[in-house]
């Protein structure tokens, strides 16, 4: 059999060639990729900029040179780098099991109906998104004055422990979730207890979850400087800290000490700072990144 | 039709291909060897209008019936029967489910399961279970075994529980030297059996399985009929299985449920009819039975 | 019946053997853990409401919020706060007039054109931003918008300006915008897409058309939430806008904003009990009122989106 092909009366009524409007569909394209382009390049100009600008300054000088007003070329960010480290330690202290804890009782005890468990989430979730200058105030009037801790240590880590805890909450309770259900079902078809099976079972199994979460969260809390300005971190600080409640600078402080300078040396000495406080930053969510690729997939 | 349940002509079924039913009188299981009659003769589950609710939607029906110890029953039934719902409200495993409720008698040795002074977890250690996708724990093989006595807190040998129990489901000639290996790596059909030794290593009376070969290939499966036959002698087993064959071949009762649909259009699960294996395959004597044995519905 | 169907004598052996003290405590244990967050808004509120009130005793609430100077260091101090409001205001202007294109251009493009592979490199490399500490914008904003881009282009700006603040800003809340509005727009039912695609639509229009008109009440809380974090961000302000508080609209001035002033007065040595310690408070809950409504009014659009597409 041979079939032949009728043309069609109305050549234009079958004509599958793209017409209508080509160019404005093509722009619109090239105009979103060029919203997602500005905030890439920029991201690239002020990694190049402060790069570039602190380069001179990006030697052993930086890191075992304490800070001094008077002599740029020999002043460093000693202090600060231990500063930042005591902070952040007593904030992952603090936070970490609180967080943890939270997350477990509202993802593994809370019954769904539980209006208290509701109330917590959205309080969780309006806290996430407070100003961290209020925190500041929050640190300032209760552990501050309130509670007399001053202006050390351990109030700048309470009151970073209590900016990240929401980050923290809700990174785990994720983590927590994403373990499947059928694993908890199986221990308590065991017999096991509600606290057995989230502490043999669900708990191990979203530890990669909860560690890259947190990662990020204490990476957040690194690179806070709002809340400490009211803390007392801006204060010249020549010494390593040597306790909980011991005076402090941090690393985001020293470099805003440093932008308030008009010195051109010291601007360039923030630049090198910068340089350094992003480097640590890039590595912990280097590693974050690495444990979620390491675990992803499992189930 | 009645070729099935006629007595005097119990082969007559066979050409599958001509009538696209199965042909399950072939593979009754003739090894338990039991020859039952409609009374139990030890009761271990006592349901008396047992009635499952999901919040408002009544899941399961008035069910009233026992099982027997040491035997195997078989719940079949179309999906949306209610079958397994019914079965993981015999170790409270639907208590997880927020808003399912139980009313009703669901005894257990003449105790009320659901009776207020009832713990869940006393319950679950009397009452194992087996789910449908092998829910090994992501850790080893051992630990996977010595988990539940752990958490019990046994005062066992656990090295010698662990290969009792492995033995026991057939398992312990193909992991004896990987112990310590993740229990991810063994084939569905070994963790499966790894499940199922892991339920055994608390000593339980009961065993429930919920499709227990459902993710299965057909050689994994029959070694799991094949253990669980072994286990009858110790065990007491409840399976559900959409698998009529599997029903035949290795329980000693099968009961058989459907769901009613209401003017809503709700699905509610009912028990149709109770029986010894052989009679329920052979000569049901409700006729939504036959139709569903027979392949004509369901 | 058979053997074992009536109740047996005797204590049933399915209760509980030994109490678990340990459970229990446990679960206190956690729920007291789960009411920090819940002592923290309250802390919050104690914190900044009690010495606000302190501070509305000696100067009234139509003063604070109604009048135009702001002068707390002077030796007759004046707080209307009007001055620190309209910096915020400018500032989030520039800022969300940056942030809610380009946001939502980016997240348009990451969750109907590109591909996934670009997906996957494009979305994380853009959340960098959001990683990048906001001291460090301050700085770029100050020395590299402000006095290598700016200087050339307005002759006429102050080293310290609105402008460049905003606009750093915006940059910074992109992310936020971004990713939450993509979040939206993957919510959306494939269905939807398919059926304007079957009427023979373009991927403009049902993006345009049919994607973000489903996903608006999500879109809206990204921009909601953006806002408030422009509203609440402080240290690129605090760097590179100034802290001279200043009623104008003009983007090239310096100005001060609420959360600037904050920054500034609580990092100076001020005695507690006076009034310009608890201007800091009275500003603060200020900031805290209108970021909490932003809050609250955003989660409240996500719920919505998020009910309407479950």
């Amino acid at each position: 059999m041979t079939a032949t092909l009728t043309p069609p009366a109305n050549p234009e009524a079958v004509d599958l060639r793209g017409h209508g409007q080509p160019v404005v569909d093509k722009a619109f394209r090239w105009v979103l990729f060029l919203c997602l382009f500005v905030g890439i390049a920029f991201l690239a100009i002020l990694l190049a900029y402060v790069t570039i600008k602190g380069w001179p300054r990006l030697d052993s000088r930086l890191w075992t040179n304490m800070p001094s007003i008077r002599r740029p070329e020999q002043a460093g960010a000693e202090s600060a780098i231990f500063g930042t480290l005591w902070v952040i330690g007593f904030t992952a202290l603090f936070a970490l099991p609180i967080g943890f804890m939270s997350a477990i009782y509202l993802e593994e005890y809370a019954k769904p109906t539980s209006r208290f468990a509701r109330f917590v989430e959205v309080n969780i979730q309006n806290l996430a998104a407070v100003p961290s200058i209020v925190y500041g105030i929050l640190g300032l009037a209760i552990f501050a004055r309130a509670l007399a801790l001053g202006q050390t240590v351990i109030t700048a880590g309470l009151t970073l422990a209590l900016l990240v805890l929401p980050v923290i909450i809700v990174a785990t309770r994720e983590a927590l979730r994403a373990v499947p259900q059928n694993i908890r079902h199986g221990s308590l078809a065991l017999g096991a207890t509600q606290w057995q099976t989230t502490w043999h079972q669900t708990m191990p199994a979203a530890i990669p979850g909860m560690a890259t979460g947190t990662i990020l969260a204490l990476s957040r809390a690194i690179g806070e400087a709002a809340p400490l300005l009211l803390l007392g971190a801006v204060t010249f600080i020549s010494f390593n800290p040597t306790g909980p409640f011991s005076a402090y600078t941090t690393l985001p402080i020293q470099i805003y000490n440093w932008t308030r300078e008009s010195r051109e040396e010291f601007q360039v000495l923030a630049s090198a700072t910068i340089v350094l406080l992003l480097v640590i930053l890039l590595a912990m969510n280097a590693v974050a990144i690495l444990i979620r690729n390491k675990t992803q997939k499992r189930w | 039709m009645s070729e099935i349940h006629d007595p005097n002509a119990p082969q007559a079924t066979s050409d599958l291909a001509n009538t696209g039913r199965m042909d399950v009188s072939a593979v009754l299981g003739e090894e338990r060897g039991t020859p039952l009659d409609d009374a139990i003769p030890q009761v271990v589950f006592d349901l008396n209008n047992v009635r499952v609710f999901y919040g408002d939607f009544q899941a399961v029906r008035d069910v009233t019936m026992q099982i027997g110890r040491h035997e195997i029953t078989a719940f079949i039934g179309p999906s949306g029967c209610g079958k397994s719902t019914l079965l993981r409200s015999f170790n409270r495993m639907n208590d997880l489910i927020p808003g399912a409720r139980v009313e009703g008698l669901l005894a257990y040795h003449g105790y009320n399961i659901y009776a207020p002074d009832v713990d869940p977890i006393e319950v679950r250690r009397r009452i194992g279970m087996v789910f449908q996708k092998p829910n090994v724990f992501p850790k080893s093989i051992y630990e996977n075994v010595a988990y539940g006595p752990k958490v019990n807190g046994m005062k066992v040998n656990m090295d010698d529980l662990v290969e009792e129990c492995l033995t026991r489901a057939a398992l312990w000639d193909e992991v004896k030297d990987d112990l310590k290996k993740s229990a991810y790596a063994l084939s569905g059909g070994q963790q499966q059996r790894l499940v199922i030794a892991r339920c055994i290593a608390v000593k339980p009376e009961v065993i429930l399985m919920d499709e227990p070969c459902a993710s299965l290939d057909p050689i994994a499966t029959a070694k799991i009929e094949d253990l669980m036959k072994q286990l009858a002698a110790d065990y007491t087993i409840v399976i559900v299985t959409h698998n009529m064959q599997q029903a035949a071949r290795v329980s000693d009762r099968t009961a058989f449920f459907t769901a009613d649909v209401d003017a809503e259009g709700v699905r509610h699960g009912r028990l149709v009819e109770y029986g010894p294996t052989r009679r329920i395959f052979t000569s049901p004597k409700d006729p939504r039975t036959e139709d569903y044995i027979s392949g004509r519905f369901g | 019946m058979t053997t074992a169907s009536s109740a047996p004598g005797g204590l049933n052996p399915l209760r509980q053997t030994k109490p678990r003290y340990g459970e229990a405590i446990i679960k206190g244990v956690l729920v007291l853990a789960a009411t920090v967050s819940l002592f923290t808004t309250f802390g919050i509120v104690i914190s900044v409401l009690i010495p606000s009130l302190e501070f509305f005793g000696e100067i009234s609430l139509g003063e604070f919020l109604f009048t135009t100077t702001w002068t707390p260091l002077f030796a007759n101090p004046q707080y209307g706060v009007l001055p620190l409001v309209m910096g915020t205001l400018v500032i989030t202007l520039i800022a969300i007039a940056v942030a809610i294109p380009l946001g939502l251009g980016s997240a348009i493009y990451l969750s109907e054109y590109a591909s996934p592979r670009a997906r996957r490199v494009l979305k994380p490399t853009l959340e960098v931003l959001a990683g990048i500490p906001t001291v460090v914008f301050g700085f770029f904003a100050l020395e590299f918008i402000t006095q290598v881009v700016l200087v050339n282009i307005f002759p006429g700006i102050q080293v310290f300006n609105a402008l460049s603040a905003g606009l750093v800003m915006g940059i910074m809340i992109i992310p936020t915008i971004a990713s939450l509005s993509e979040d939206a727009m993957a919510a959306v039912p494939g269905g939807l897409r398919d059926g304007a695609y079957a009427l023979g639509a373009t991927k403009r229009q049902t993006a345009l058309r049919v994607v973000i008109p489903a996903a608006l009440s999500g879109i809206v809380a990204a921009f909601v939430l953006g806002i408030s974090r422009a509203i609440g961000e402080t240290m690129i302000v605090t760097i590179a806008a100034g802290l001279q508080p200043n009623m104008t609209l003009n983007p090239l001035e310096g100005m001060q904003t609420m959360t600037s002033y904050i920054a500034a007065a609580g990092a100076g040595d001020v005695a507690t009990g006076s009034i310009e310690y608890k201007s800091i408070f009275a500003v603060g809950l200020l900031l805290f009122v209108i970021t909490f409504v932003m809050n609250m009014i955003s989660i409240r659009l996500v719920r919505r989106y998020r009910q309407a597409y479950q």
